[in-house]
Protein backbone atom coordinates (compact mmCIF):
# COMPACT_ATOMS: atom_id res chain seq x y z
CA UNK A 1 0.00 0.00 0.00
CA UNK A 2 0.96 3.73 -0.79
CA UNK A 3 2.01 5.91 1.72
CA UNK A 4 -0.66 8.45 2.18
CA UNK A 5 2.04 11.22 2.80
CA UNK A 6 2.97 10.65 -0.85
CA UNK A 7 -0.13 11.55 -2.54
CA UNK A 8 -0.24 14.81 -4.30
CA UNK A 9 -4.07 16.01 -3.67
CA UNK A 10 -5.68 17.96 -6.26
CA UNK A 11 -9.10 20.30 -5.93
CA UNK A 12 -11.80 20.10 -8.73
CA UNK A 13 -11.26 22.87 -11.21
CA UNK A 14 -14.77 23.97 -9.70
CA UNK A 15 -13.75 24.48 -6.15
CA UNK A 16 -14.02 27.18 -4.30
CA UNK A 17 -12.62 29.14 -1.65
CA UNK A 18 -13.84 31.42 0.35
CA UNK A 19 -15.17 33.05 3.84
CA UNK A 20 -18.93 32.65 4.74
CA UNK A 21 -19.46 36.36 6.15
CA UNK A 22 -22.86 35.52 7.19
CA UNK A 23 -21.59 32.33 9.13
CA UNK A 24 -18.43 33.31 10.77
CA UNK A 25 -16.42 29.92 9.18
CA UNK A 26 -14.43 28.91 5.68
CA UNK A 27 -16.33 26.90 3.18
CA UNK A 28 -15.30 25.44 0.14
CA UNK A 29 -17.96 25.89 -2.77
CA UNK A 30 -18.50 22.92 -5.46
CA UNK A 31 -21.56 22.86 -7.31
CA UNK A 32 -24.82 21.78 -5.14
CA UNK A 33 -22.32 21.36 -2.42
CA UNK A 34 -20.71 23.55 0.37
CA UNK A 35 -17.61 22.26 2.63
CA UNK A 36 -17.67 24.12 5.88
CA UNK A 37 -13.84 24.09 7.13
CA UNK A 38 -13.09 24.22 10.82
CA UNK A 39 -9.48 25.00 12.25
CA UNK A 40 -7.30 25.02 9.85
CA UNK A 41 -8.81 23.64 6.84
CA UNK A 42 -8.57 26.30 4.71
CA UNK A 43 -4.91 26.71 5.37
CA UNK A 44 -4.58 22.79 4.25
CA UNK A 45 -6.41 23.11 1.35
CA UNK A 46 -4.81 26.84 0.37
CA UNK A 47 -1.54 24.68 -0.13
CA UNK A 48 -3.35 21.94 -2.53
CA UNK A 49 -2.34 22.42 -5.54
CA UNK A 50 -1.48 19.16 -7.19
CA UNK A 51 2.01 19.29 -7.28
CA UNK A 52 2.67 18.76 -3.60
CA UNK A 53 2.31 15.73 -1.73
CA UNK A 54 0.37 15.78 1.52
CA UNK A 55 3.54 15.50 3.62
CA UNK A 56 4.69 18.77 1.96
CA UNK A 57 1.65 20.36 2.74
CA UNK A 58 1.93 19.19 6.35
CA UNK A 59 5.52 20.30 6.52
CA UNK A 60 4.72 23.55 5.10
CA UNK A 61 1.90 24.42 7.52
CA UNK A 62 3.97 23.67 10.44
CA UNK A 63 7.30 22.68 9.88
CA UNK A 64 7.92 22.43 13.84
CA UNK A 65 4.68 20.27 14.67
CA UNK A 66 4.63 17.72 11.48
CA UNK A 67 4.43 14.52 13.60
CA UNK A 68 1.59 15.79 15.95
CA UNK A 69 -0.81 17.31 12.94
CA UNK A 70 -0.11 15.00 10.46
CA UNK A 71 -2.57 12.12 11.12
CA UNK A 72 -5.81 15.12 11.59
CA UNK A 73 -4.46 16.30 7.77
CA UNK A 74 -3.97 12.96 6.63
CA UNK A 75 -7.63 11.70 8.08
CA UNK A 76 -9.14 15.22 6.45
CA UNK A 77 -7.82 15.21 3.35
CA UNK A 78 -8.99 11.52 2.84
CA UNK A 79 -12.35 12.10 4.17
CA UNK A 80 -12.73 15.11 1.68
CA UNK A 81 -11.52 12.89 -1.21
CA UNK A 82 -14.49 9.53 -0.25
CA UNK A 83 -17.17 12.35 -0.37
CA UNK A 84 -15.39 13.67 -4.26
CA UNK A 85 -14.13 16.97 -2.78
CA UNK A 86 -10.71 16.12 -3.99
CA UNK A 87 -8.94 14.40 -6.68
CA UNK B 1 -37.84 35.61 18.69
CA UNK B 2 -34.18 34.60 17.77
CA UNK B 3 -33.72 34.83 13.71
CA UNK B 4 -33.75 31.79 11.73
CA UNK B 5 -30.66 30.49 10.40
CA UNK B 6 -29.95 31.96 7.19
CA UNK B 7 -30.69 30.42 3.93
CA UNK B 8 -27.67 28.54 1.86
CA UNK B 9 -29.04 28.54 -1.69
CA UNK B 10 -31.19 30.76 -3.59
CA UNK B 11 -33.37 29.11 -6.87
CA UNK B 12 -33.74 32.07 -9.31
CA UNK B 13 -36.31 31.32 -11.71
CA UNK B 14 -35.56 33.75 -14.61
CA UNK B 15 -38.52 33.38 -16.87
CA UNK B 16 -41.57 30.76 -17.48
CA UNK B 17 -40.30 31.03 -21.32
CA UNK B 18 -39.02 27.35 -22.34
CA UNK B 19 -38.26 25.92 -26.01
CA UNK B 20 -39.15 22.86 -24.42
CA UNK B 21 -42.93 21.84 -23.77
CA UNK B 22 -42.21 18.61 -20.84
CA UNK B 23 -45.06 17.33 -19.50
CA UNK B 24 -43.24 16.36 -15.37
CA UNK B 25 -42.13 20.68 -15.71
CA UNK B 26 -42.96 21.84 -12.25
CA UNK B 27 -43.55 24.98 -12.76
CA UNK B 28 -47.26 26.17 -12.42
CA UNK B 29 -49.70 25.65 -14.72
CA UNK B 30 -50.51 29.44 -15.33
CA UNK B 31 -47.01 30.64 -16.69
CA UNK B 32 -45.49 34.43 -15.61
CA UNK B 33 -45.69 36.09 -18.45
CA UNK B 34 -42.51 37.53 -20.11
CA UNK B 35 -43.71 41.43 -19.54
CA UNK B 36 -43.99 41.06 -15.69
CA UNK B 37 -40.23 39.31 -15.16
CA UNK B 38 -38.00 41.31 -13.20
CA UNK B 39 -35.43 43.15 -15.04
CA UNK B 40 -31.69 42.34 -14.75
CA UNK B 41 -31.41 45.31 -12.24
CA UNK B 42 -33.98 43.87 -9.97
CA UNK B 43 -31.98 40.80 -9.84
CA UNK B 44 -28.62 42.35 -9.16
CA UNK B 45 -30.43 43.34 -6.03
CA UNK B 46 -31.97 40.13 -5.33
CA UNK B 47 -28.52 38.25 -5.53
CA UNK B 48 -26.75 41.17 -3.17
CA UNK B 49 -29.50 40.75 -0.76
CA UNK B 50 -29.41 37.26 -0.81
CA UNK B 51 -25.68 37.05 -0.31
CA UNK B 52 -25.87 39.27 2.62
CA UNK B 53 -28.47 37.09 3.92
CA UNK B 54 -26.10 34.14 4.03
CA UNK B 55 -27.24 32.49 0.40
CA UNK B 56 -23.61 30.78 -1.46
CA UNK B 57 -25.20 29.28 -3.93
CA UNK B 58 -27.57 30.55 -6.58
CA UNK B 59 -29.33 28.16 -9.58
CA UNK B 60 -30.38 30.42 -12.55
CA UNK B 61 -33.45 28.49 -14.18
CA UNK B 62 -36.54 28.92 -15.64
CA UNK B 63 -37.99 27.65 -17.89
CA UNK B 64 -35.44 28.33 -19.90
CA UNK B 65 -32.54 31.24 -18.75
CA UNK B 66 -31.06 31.27 -22.08
CA UNK B 67 -34.10 33.48 -23.15
CA UNK B 68 -33.16 36.09 -21.40
CA UNK B 69 -30.78 38.07 -23.38
CA UNK B 70 -29.95 39.64 -20.88
CA UNK B 71 -28.88 36.45 -18.86
CA UNK B 72 -25.31 37.49 -19.14
CA UNK B 73 -25.49 40.44 -17.05
CA UNK B 74 -27.99 38.87 -14.39
CA UNK B 75 -24.98 36.12 -14.26
CA UNK B 76 -22.27 38.64 -14.27
CA UNK B 77 -24.41 40.33 -11.36
CA UNK B 78 -24.54 36.77 -9.13
CA UNK B 79 -20.78 36.11 -9.71
CA UNK B 80 -20.05 39.78 -8.38
CA UNK B 81 -22.74 39.55 -5.14
CA UNK B 82 -20.38 36.75 -4.37
CA UNK B 83 -22.67 33.50 -4.99
CA UNK B 84 -21.46 30.41 -6.52
CA UNK B 85 -23.49 30.40 -9.53
CA UNK B 86 -24.69 27.47 -11.56
CA UNK B 87 -26.79 27.62 -15.12
CA UNK B 88 -29.23 24.87 -15.18
CA UNK B 89 -30.64 24.58 -18.89
CA UNK B 90 -32.11 22.71 -21.47
CA UNK B 91 -28.95 23.32 -23.84
CA UNK B 92 -31.34 24.95 -26.29
CA UNK B 93 -29.70 28.46 -27.29
CA UNK B 94 -26.30 27.38 -25.37
CA UNK B 95 -23.77 28.46 -28.78
CA UNK B 96 -19.96 28.90 -28.39
CA UNK B 97 -20.73 32.79 -28.45
CA UNK B 98 -22.67 32.85 -25.50
CA UNK B 99 -21.35 30.07 -23.33
CA UNK B 100 -18.18 32.55 -23.35
CA UNK B 101 -19.98 35.12 -22.36
CA UNK B 102 -21.27 33.78 -19.52
CA UNK B 103 -17.73 31.87 -18.72
CA UNK B 104 -16.55 35.41 -18.71
CA UNK B 105 -18.79 36.55 -16.73
CA UNK B 106 -17.52 34.30 -14.15
CA UNK B 107 -20.40 31.47 -14.00
CA UNK B 108 -19.23 28.75 -11.90
CA UNK B 109 -20.80 25.30 -13.36
CA UNK B 110 -24.02 23.94 -15.73
CA UNK B 111 -26.66 21.45 -15.02
CA UNK B 112 -28.31 20.61 -18.41
CA UNK B 113 -31.24 18.38 -18.68
CA UNK B 114 -31.25 15.47 -20.33
CA UNK B 115 -35.12 13.49 -21.75
CA UNK B 116 -33.77 9.98 -22.80
CA UNK B 117 -30.90 8.54 -24.13
CA UNK B 118 -32.72 7.94 -27.41
CA UNK B 119 -32.22 11.68 -29.37
CA UNK B 120 -35.44 10.12 -30.62
CA UNK B 121 -37.55 9.54 -27.65
CA UNK B 122 -35.56 12.46 -26.19
CA UNK B 123 -37.06 15.20 -29.11
CA UNK B 124 -40.48 13.48 -28.26
CA UNK B 125 -40.75 13.65 -24.17
CA UNK B 126 -39.63 17.33 -24.89
CA UNK B 127 -41.93 18.04 -27.36
CA UNK B 128 -39.36 19.73 -28.87
CA UNK B 129 -35.92 18.90 -31.28
CA UNK B 130 -33.41 19.49 -28.95
CA UNK B 131 -30.93 16.56 -28.35
CA UNK B 132 -28.72 17.58 -30.89
CA UNK B 133 -28.31 20.78 -29.15
CA UNK B 134 -28.07 18.81 -25.70
CA UNK B 135 -24.96 16.83 -27.04
CA UNK B 136 -23.24 20.21 -28.27
CA UNK B 137 -24.20 22.26 -25.58
CA UNK B 138 -22.64 19.37 -23.03
CA UNK B 139 -19.41 19.46 -25.31
CA UNK B 140 -18.78 23.27 -25.27
CA UNK B 141 -19.31 22.97 -21.42
CA UNK B 142 -16.55 20.42 -21.44
CA UNK B 143 -14.13 22.07 -23.54
CA UNK B 144 -14.50 25.55 -21.22
CA UNK B 145 -13.13 23.17 -18.07
CA UNK B 146 -16.74 23.74 -16.53
CA UNK B 147 -18.08 21.01 -14.40
CA UNK B 148 -20.80 19.55 -16.28
CA UNK B 149 -24.07 18.23 -14.16
CA UNK B 150 -26.38 16.36 -16.01
CA UNK B 151 -30.15 16.33 -14.78
CA UNK B 152 -32.67 13.39 -16.31
CA UNK B 153 -36.28 13.78 -14.48
CA UNK B 154 -37.50 9.98 -14.41
CA UNK B 155 -40.75 8.55 -14.62
CA UNK B 156 -43.10 5.71 -16.61
CA UNK B 157 -41.54 6.55 -19.79
CA UNK B 158 -37.62 6.90 -19.74
CA UNK B 159 -37.22 4.93 -16.09
CA UNK B 160 -36.39 1.71 -18.32
CA UNK B 161 -33.37 3.48 -20.19
CA UNK B 162 -31.77 4.13 -17.23
CA UNK B 163 -28.37 2.24 -18.25
CA UNK B 164 -28.20 3.90 -21.53
CA UNK B 165 -28.74 7.27 -19.85
CA UNK B 166 -26.08 6.50 -17.16
CA UNK B 167 -23.88 5.57 -20.35
CA UNK B 168 -24.88 8.95 -22.22
CA UNK B 169 -23.88 10.77 -19.04
CA UNK B 170 -20.60 9.26 -18.93
CA UNK B 171 -19.85 9.38 -22.50
CA UNK B 172 -20.77 13.45 -22.37
CA UNK B 173 -18.34 13.35 -19.45
CA UNK B 174 -20.82 14.62 -16.75
CA UNK B 175 -19.18 15.05 -13.02
CA UNK B 176 -22.90 14.48 -11.48
CA UNK B 177 -25.84 12.98 -12.69
CA UNK B 178 -28.82 13.72 -11.09
CA UNK B 179 -31.64 10.75 -11.41
CA UNK B 180 -34.44 12.57 -10.14
CA UNK B 181 -37.91 10.38 -10.04
CA UNK B 182 -40.93 12.92 -11.22
CA UNK B 183 -42.41 14.95 -8.29
CA UNK B 184 -45.48 15.55 -8.69
CA UNK B 185 -46.20 19.43 -8.66
CA UNK B 186 -47.43 21.94 -11.83
CA UNK B 187 -47.27 19.77 -14.59
CA UNK B 188 -46.43 16.87 -13.10
CA UNK B 189 -49.14 17.21 -11.14
CA UNK B 190 -51.56 17.31 -14.11
CA UNK B 191 -49.65 14.66 -15.30
CA UNK B 192 -49.42 12.74 -12.64
CA UNK B 193 -51.41 9.13 -14.17
CA UNK B 194 -49.66 9.10 -17.77
CA UNK B 195 -45.99 9.57 -15.75
CA UNK B 196 -46.25 6.99 -13.08
CA UNK B 197 -44.22 4.61 -13.18
CA UNK B 198 -44.38 0.84 -12.02
CA UNK B 199 -42.90 -0.42 -8.82
CA UNK B 200 -41.33 -2.76 -11.05
CA UNK B 201 -39.23 -0.40 -13.28
CA UNK B 202 -38.48 1.59 -10.02
CA UNK B 203 -37.16 -1.57 -8.16
CA UNK B 204 -35.20 -1.90 -11.54
CA UNK B 205 -33.99 1.48 -12.03
CA UNK B 206 -32.63 1.54 -8.27
CA UNK B 207 -30.55 -1.68 -8.43
CA UNK B 208 -29.05 -0.16 -11.64
CA UNK B 209 -28.31 2.98 -9.58
CA UNK B 210 -26.33 0.86 -7.37
CA UNK B 211 -24.78 -0.91 -10.02
CA UNK B 212 -23.58 2.18 -11.45
CA UNK B 213 -22.23 3.72 -8.41
CA UNK B 214 -19.97 0.80 -7.87
CA UNK B 215 -18.84 0.81 -11.02
CA UNK B 216 -18.07 4.27 -11.47
CA UNK B 217 -16.80 4.83 -7.67
CA UNK B 218 -17.05 8.19 -7.10
CA UNK B 219 -15.72 9.24 -10.02
CA UNK B 220 -19.22 10.45 -11.25
CA UNK B 221 -21.84 11.94 -8.47
CA UNK B 222 -25.22 10.35 -8.56
CA UNK B 223 -27.75 11.30 -7.10
CA UNK B 224 -30.80 9.19 -7.09
CA UNK B 225 -34.44 11.10 -6.09
CA UNK B 226 -36.21 8.84 -4.16
CA UNK B 227 -39.98 7.98 -5.24
CA UNK B 228 -42.55 9.26 -2.26
CA UNK B 229 -45.04 7.68 -3.55
CA UNK B 230 -43.56 4.54 -3.39
CA UNK B 231 -41.05 4.72 -0.54
CA UNK B 232 -43.32 5.27 2.59
CA UNK B 233 -41.48 8.21 3.83
CA UNK B 234 -41.81 11.56 3.14
CA UNK B 235 -39.01 13.52 1.89
CA UNK B 236 -37.50 16.02 3.95
CA UNK B 237 -38.80 18.98 1.47
CA UNK B 238 -36.77 21.41 0.68
CA UNK B 239 -34.55 20.74 3.95
CA UNK B 240 -37.56 22.05 5.98
CA UNK B 241 -39.76 25.29 4.91
CA UNK B 242 -38.01 28.41 4.88
CA UNK B 243 -34.87 26.32 6.78
CA UNK B 244 -32.42 26.08 3.51
CA UNK B 245 -33.18 27.62 0.62
CA UNK B 246 -35.49 30.22 -1.29
CA UNK B 247 -37.32 30.03 -4.45
CA UNK B 248 -37.78 33.50 -6.22
CA UNK B 249 -40.37 33.04 -9.24
CA UNK B 250 -39.63 35.21 -12.77
CA UNK B 251 -41.61 38.40 -11.11
CA UNK B 252 -40.30 38.01 -8.21
CA UNK B 253 -42.95 36.50 -6.44
CA UNK B 254 -40.47 34.69 -3.61
CA UNK B 255 -41.22 31.32 -1.87
CA UNK B 256 -40.24 28.41 0.23
CA UNK B 257 -40.49 25.85 -2.87
CA UNK B 258 -40.97 26.49 -6.15
CA UNK B 259 -44.47 25.20 -5.85
CA UNK B 260 -45.61 26.56 -2.78
CA UNK B 261 -47.52 29.04 -4.96
CA UNK B 262 -50.41 26.60 -5.27
CA UNK B 263 -50.86 27.16 -1.24
CA UNK B 264 -53.71 29.03 -0.90
CA UNK B 265 -53.83 31.83 1.56
CA UNK B 266 -49.99 32.09 1.41
CA UNK B 267 -49.15 35.45 0.78
CA UNK B 268 -46.11 34.96 -1.23
CA UNK B 269 -44.34 38.42 -0.59
CA UNK B 270 -42.52 40.24 -3.89
CA UNK B 271 -38.21 40.39 -3.87
CA UNK B 272 -38.74 43.60 -5.75
CA UNK B 273 -41.37 45.14 -3.06
CA UNK B 274 -39.64 43.84 0.35
CA UNK B 275 -36.19 43.02 1.62
CA UNK B 276 -34.90 39.49 1.28
CA UNK B 277 -34.03 39.81 4.77
CA UNK B 278 -37.85 40.60 6.19
CA UNK B 279 -38.78 38.08 4.47
CA UNK B 280 -36.62 35.07 5.14
CA UNK B 281 -37.00 36.10 8.87
CA UNK B 282 -39.94 37.51 9.48
CA UNK B 283 -42.56 36.96 6.44
CA UNK B 284 -45.77 35.35 7.03
CA UNK B 285 -45.32 33.26 4.60
CA UNK B 286 -42.16 31.83 5.39
CA UNK B 287 -42.74 31.19 8.80
CA UNK B 288 -46.16 29.34 8.21
CA UNK B 289 -44.75 25.65 8.37
CA UNK B 290 -41.26 26.75 10.04
CA UNK B 291 -39.73 24.36 12.71
CA UNK B 292 -42.34 21.93 14.08
CA UNK B 293 -44.91 23.94 16.11
CA UNK B 294 -47.80 23.85 13.20
CA UNK B 295 -47.44 20.10 13.44
CA UNK B 296 -50.74 17.94 13.45
CA UNK B 297 -50.38 14.24 15.07
CA UNK B 298 -48.99 12.14 13.80
CA UNK B 299 -45.93 14.53 12.49
CA UNK B 300 -46.11 16.18 16.60
CA UNK B 301 -45.32 12.91 18.83
CA UNK B 302 -43.13 11.90 15.57
CA UNK B 303 -39.38 10.93 16.11
CA UNK B 304 -38.70 11.32 13.03
CA UNK B 305 -40.12 15.42 12.86
CA UNK B 306 -37.63 16.88 12.55
CA UNK B 307 -35.61 14.98 9.99
CA UNK B 308 -38.43 14.77 7.51
CA UNK B 309 -40.64 17.75 8.57
CA UNK B 310 -43.61 16.29 8.03
CA UNK B 311 -42.89 16.00 4.69
CA UNK B 312 -43.87 17.73 1.75
CA UNK B 313 -46.23 20.86 2.46
CA UNK B 314 -47.34 21.78 -1.28
CA UNK B 315 -48.33 18.15 -2.01
CA UNK B 316 -50.17 17.47 1.67
CA UNK B 317 -52.41 20.29 -0.08
CA UNK B 318 -52.48 19.11 -3.64
CA UNK B 319 -53.54 15.61 -2.29
CA UNK B 320 -55.58 16.66 0.82
CA UNK B 321 -56.50 19.96 0.23
CA UNK B 322 -55.25 20.74 3.86
CA UNK B 323 -51.24 22.22 3.86
CA UNK B 324 -51.15 21.86 7.33
CA UNK B 325 -51.74 17.72 7.12
CA UNK B 326 -49.11 15.49 7.67
CA UNK B 327 -47.71 14.57 4.06
CA UNK B 328 -49.71 11.18 2.69
CA UNK B 329 -46.47 9.78 0.97
CA UNK B 330 -45.87 9.17 4.75
CA UNK B 331 -47.12 5.63 5.63
CA UNK B 332 -48.25 7.00 8.92
CA UNK B 333 -49.75 9.80 7.09
CA UNK B 334 -54.11 8.94 7.46
CA UNK B 335 -54.49 9.72 3.82
CA UNK B 336 -51.54 7.51 3.44
CA UNK B 337 -54.39 4.89 1.34
CA UNK B 338 -55.31 7.64 -1.02
CA UNK B 339 -51.71 8.42 -2.28
CA UNK B 340 -50.87 4.36 -2.45
CA UNK B 341 -54.27 3.91 -4.79
CA UNK B 342 -52.70 7.07 -7.21
CA UNK B 343 -49.88 4.15 -7.59
CA UNK B 344 -51.72 1.06 -9.06
CA UNK B 345 -51.40 0.22 -12.20
CA UNK B 346 -54.51 1.29 -14.93
CA UNK B 347 -53.75 2.48 -18.26
CA UNK B 348 -52.15 5.67 -18.67
CA UNK B 349 -53.64 8.62 -20.31
CA UNK B 350 -51.75 10.22 -22.67
CA UNK B 351 -49.26 13.73 -20.98
CA UNK B 352 -50.46 17.13 -21.60
CA UNK B 353 -47.52 19.39 -23.26
CA UNK B 354 -46.60 22.18 -21.36
CA UNK B 355 -47.55 25.25 -23.16
CA UNK B 356 -48.41 28.84 -21.75
CA UNK B 357 -51.86 29.12 -21.92
CA UNK B 358 -55.06 30.69 -20.41
CA UNK B 359 -56.42 30.32 -16.66
CA UNK B 360 -60.17 29.47 -18.85
CA UNK B 361 -58.56 27.17 -21.31
CA UNK B 362 -56.26 25.13 -18.67
CA UNK B 363 -59.14 25.03 -16.27
CA UNK B 364 -61.13 23.20 -19.39
CA UNK B 365 -58.62 20.63 -19.87
CA UNK B 366 -57.99 19.94 -15.68
CA UNK B 367 -62.02 19.60 -15.77
CA UNK B 368 -61.45 16.90 -19.11
CA UNK B 369 -58.68 14.98 -17.38
CA UNK B 370 -60.58 14.50 -13.88
CA UNK B 371 -63.90 13.23 -14.72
Amino acid sequence: MHDPGDWCPRLPTAALLRHDEARHVDVMLLPERVVVLHGSGRAVLELVDGTRTVDEIITRLAPDHVQEIRGDVISFLNRLRTEGCLR
Amino acid sequence: MTAPAPPWALLAELTHACPLHCSYCSNPLELTRRSRELTAGQWAAVFRQAAELGVLHTHLSGGEPLLRRDLEQIARAAVEAGLYTQLVTSGVGLSAGRLDALVDAGLHSVQLSVQHADPGRSDQLAGHPAFDAKRQAAALVKERGLPLGVNVVLHRHNLDALDALMELAVAWRADRVELANTQFYGWGLLNRAALMPSREQLAAAGEQVKAWRERLGGAVEITWVVPDYFSGAPKPCMGGWGAVSLTVTPDGTTLPCPAAATVPGLHAPNAAERPLRWIWEESPAFNAYRGTDWMPDPCRGCERRTEDFGGCRCQAFALTGDASRTDPACSLSPDHAALIALTRPGTPPMPVPRRPTTPDRLQERTDRRTR
